[in-house]
């Protein structure tokens, strides 16, 4: 059978930034080119600046109390939302993975499916975390004592450049209750913004997370001062830069941490902080 | 009728102070070079002579941490390693009274509060880590938890005793070494602590102990040997630690600055939460950092309360520290006093009302009377900042959560104190509260089982229980779905 090649014109996409559920373009009207490992041009993402990172980090902190709030069981049933919506879109994912790195489609479908079995696993543990993390603290004397994790408020993240470690960091932060503001490094931009449209597909409540496309190099430093980020997660800016950014983050003590790729309930723990009450027992 | 109370001093006879002392590196006494006075706060007498730490007994004390590190502590069990905590709290014990008088000569805190509550609290931490040590298996951290090396760990001067027992206790249980650096004001009690090291046998370097200011301190954290910091003291030095590391793999604990707030809500029980709003800020001469500094009142009930408060008040028994009567001690050295004057000066500059209790103050040594503000504002530096010290600020609020509002408006998130005989009410109040530890009727309790510790700028992680294990180990990779 002879295949019929369509003279038909693609419609192609507008790479725009992910913020409070919506998808505007960057206030500064900046974009930056990526193209396929053949030169061919894919898409001009938008390149955020420091007023896109400002009003993320409002959508995230507005979004945080009603998230925190959340019950587990409801933040997991979301979670795991994203996994299903994630699964239908594979070969999307797949294709632009491999469009724009340097791995086979193979490693890049591999990659893909990883990073919905992440979601699953994250997803369980939304309501798991606490039984793992938290004690009841059997002090000398008549009070009932427990120690509970919550999460911390706002955390950045800046990503790392691959597909699957930019899921690892994100739904570590998100499962506990965060909210998130994440930056993702060049080309990641183009599967980073199809998943915002399955983000917002999956019952996610605005502002939960926020994607921001561009320059790490620009966007960290504004988001390691901001006065209204509780913590940070700097996995994608190399070991070197690493320190400047936790001497700007002293000064509001942002909880800053780094982590090699890979799926640990420590990750999640780090973006949590640890309440401890006391209840006087008597009659 | 009133009633009066004959002097009761607790004997000073039991302590037996040197002229000057030494640090102790290596299992013995070191002499320093340059010495500096250490004072009794209540009387201005002083006590005896500390060595001022330099880089070079910073150096010694960290290279004899790590051969102690790898030649034998790391090479211990960790049944043989609670062991020897198991002795240093059985020894501390035994010497119980003779740290209680020592730590209220150099502190100025009342003796009920380190015979009661410091020198039985520092017991019990040996005690309870003792036992973590050959568990951490099972303690739930991940995968073969492992020691870090030598911890630098600085301790203030509000519980000197207690909060070098916070530091050394967990960080020796779990297998590593230290060096610590006292509070420039209060190191009497750990260099007796240095004694009891040599008693219970513990191999020489796995506790060093160099004494000095800030100076000292700050060779400690940038010094490469050392492989973790813990930190105690205010929020400023804690930031300035954590710039310091920020380039650096070192990882630290900084326990820092606090403005808890103490909620009363209508329908509490006010005489208890009375009591307790006293404990709150008096205890400890108002210096804990976890203090019930902002008293919250439900509007309805704020007269009522006050006026409770001031009658109370004025049975707070101000003096000598060693009398087994005295409520509120010294405050610690004049520079806090300074602090805390300056702030309550700036109290009244910006409109809020001080009432005090008719106290007879010594001339000598370093007083302050217990103090309330009413009419304080969210906005008044006096309830935003910490004053460390026995000065209570008073706010009042509509609906409970108009007190979350105001309670959560301050950089701090250490404490946080709930007064309700509503359980649902104590539940919502206690979830909405942005603190590390919570009270809920009752205040400034602590306990080695219990992790401590807080949010936002009043630092990170936690000490005691569980969770204060974590500060000082590391725990193997963990790598892809199981």
């Amino acid at each position: 059978m002879a295949t019929q090649k369509q003279a038909r014109v693609d419609v192609k996409k507008t790479y725009k930034l992910f913020i409070n559920g919506a998808f505007p373009r960057s206030e500064s009207g900046r974009v930056f080119e990526v193209t396929a490992n053949n030169g061919d041009f894919i898409a001009n993402p938008a390149l955020a600046s420091r007023k896109d990172l400002r009003d993320a980090v409002t959508a995230a902190r507005a979004a945080h109390s009603g998230w925190a709030k959340a019950t587990a069981y409801n933040r997991g049933q979301i979670l795991y939302r994203i996994a299903e919506m994630l699964e239908g879109r594979a070969e999307q994912f797949t294709s632009e993975i491999a469009q724009t790195t340097q791995i086979t489609s193979l490693k890049a479908k591999a990659q893909v499916l990883a990073a919905i079995d992440r979601w699953v696993w994250y997803a369980g543990w939304s309501d798991k975390i606490q039984a793992v993390s938290g004690a009841t603290n059997p002090v000398a004397g008549p009070f009932f004592n427990f120690s509970i994790a919550e999460p911390q408020g706002v955390v950045a993240i800046a990503s790392p450049a691959s597909f699957i470690e930019f899921i690892d960091a994100l739904a570590a932060a998100v499962v506990s209750g965060n909210t998130s503001v994440v930056m993702v490094p060049g080309a990641l931009a183009v599967p980073a913004m199809s998943f915002a449209e399955v983000l917002a597909t999956s019952d996610l409540p605005a502002g939960v997370i926020n994607i921001l496309t561009g320059s790490l190099e620009e966007l960290a430093p504004w988001a390691a001062s901001h006065m209204d980020i509780d913590g940070f997660d700097i996995s994608g800016i190399e070991k070197r830069k690493r320190g400047a950014l936790k001497e700007a983050g002293a000064e509001n003590l942002k909880r800053i941490h780094a982590f090699d790729a890979g799926q640990t309930p420590t990750r999640i723990l780090a973006f949590m902080e640890s309440k401890t009450v006391w209840h006087s027992v008597g009659v | 009728m009133t009633f009066e109370y004959a002097p009761a001093p607790e004997s000073r006879a039991i302590v037996s102070i040197k002229p000057k002392y030494g640090h102790f590196i290596n299992g013995s006494f070191v002499a320093g070079k340059k010495h500096f006075p250490t004072i009794n706060p209540a009387t201005e007498e002083i006590l005896s002579h500390i060595s001022l730490g330099g880089l070079s007994d910073v150096d010694k004390a960290v290279a004899a941490a790590q051969k102690a590190y790898t030649k034998t502590w790391s090479k211990l069990s960790g049944k043989e390693r609670g062991k020897y905590l198991y002795r240093i709290a059985r020894i501390l014990q035994e010497r119980a009274r003779e740290f209680a008088v020592l730590e209220t000569l150099d502190n100025g805190k009342p003796i009920r509060e380190t015979r009661d509550i410091d020198i039985p609290l520092v017991a019990a931490h040996f005690f309870y880590h003792a036992g973590w040590a050959d568990k951490l298996d099972y303690a739930g951290l991940g995968h073969s938890p492992k020691p870090y090396g030598v911890a630098g760990q600085i301790i203030p001067w509000n519980f000197p005793l207690l909060m070098l027992a916070w530091k050394v206790a967990p960080a020796l249980a779990t297998g590593n070494t230290v060096v610590l650096k006292p509070a420039e004001t209060t190191s009497l009690t750990a260099l007796l602590f240095a004694e009891v090291c040599q008693q219970a046998e513990l191999p020489d370097g796995v506790v060093n102990i160099v004494t000095g200011d800030g100076s000292t301190g700050a060779a400690i954290v940038s010094h490469p040997g050392i492989h973790k910091i813990a930190f105690t003291g205010s929020t400023e030095v804690g930031k300035k630690i954590a710039r310091a590391i920020a380039a650096t793999d070192k990882k630290a604990t900084l326990e820092l600055g606090g403005k808890g707030a103490n909620i009363v809500f209508d329908d509490a029980p006010v005489d208890e939460a009375v009591e307790g709003i006293v404990n709150g800020i008096f205890f400890n001469q108002g210096h804990v950092c976890c203090a019930g500094s902002r008293l919250i009142l439900q509007e309805s009930i704020a007269d009522e309360v006050i006026e409770k408060l001031k009658v109370r008040m004025s049975k707070i028994r101000v003096g000598d520290p060693l009398d087994k009567n005295t409520d509120l001690g010294a405050i610690n050295s004049k520079e806090q006093l300074v602090k805390i004057k300056e702030l309550s000066a700036i109290g009244d500059a910006e409109g809020a009302e001080r009432w005090s209790p008719q106290c007879n103050l010594s001339d000598k040594g370093f007083w302050f009377a217990p103090t309330i503000f009413t009419g304080v504002t969210q906005a008044h530096r006096i309830a935003q900042e910490e004053i460390f010290g026995p000065v209570l600020s008073i706010l009042t609020f509509r609906t409970p959560q108009e007190a979350m509002d105001k309670a959560n408006n301050t950089p701090f998130g250490l404490s946080a104190g709930i007064w309700s005989e509503k359980g649902s009410r104590i539940f919502w109040a206690s979830q909405h509260l942005k603190a590390g530890v919570i009270w809920a009727n009752t205040f400034n309790k602590f306990d080695p089982t219990s992790p401590f510790g807080g949010y936002k700028e009043s630092g990170w992680g936690r000490e005691g229980g569980k969770h204060g294990l974590a500060a000082y180990l590391k725990v193997g990779k963990e790598t892809g779905a199981k």
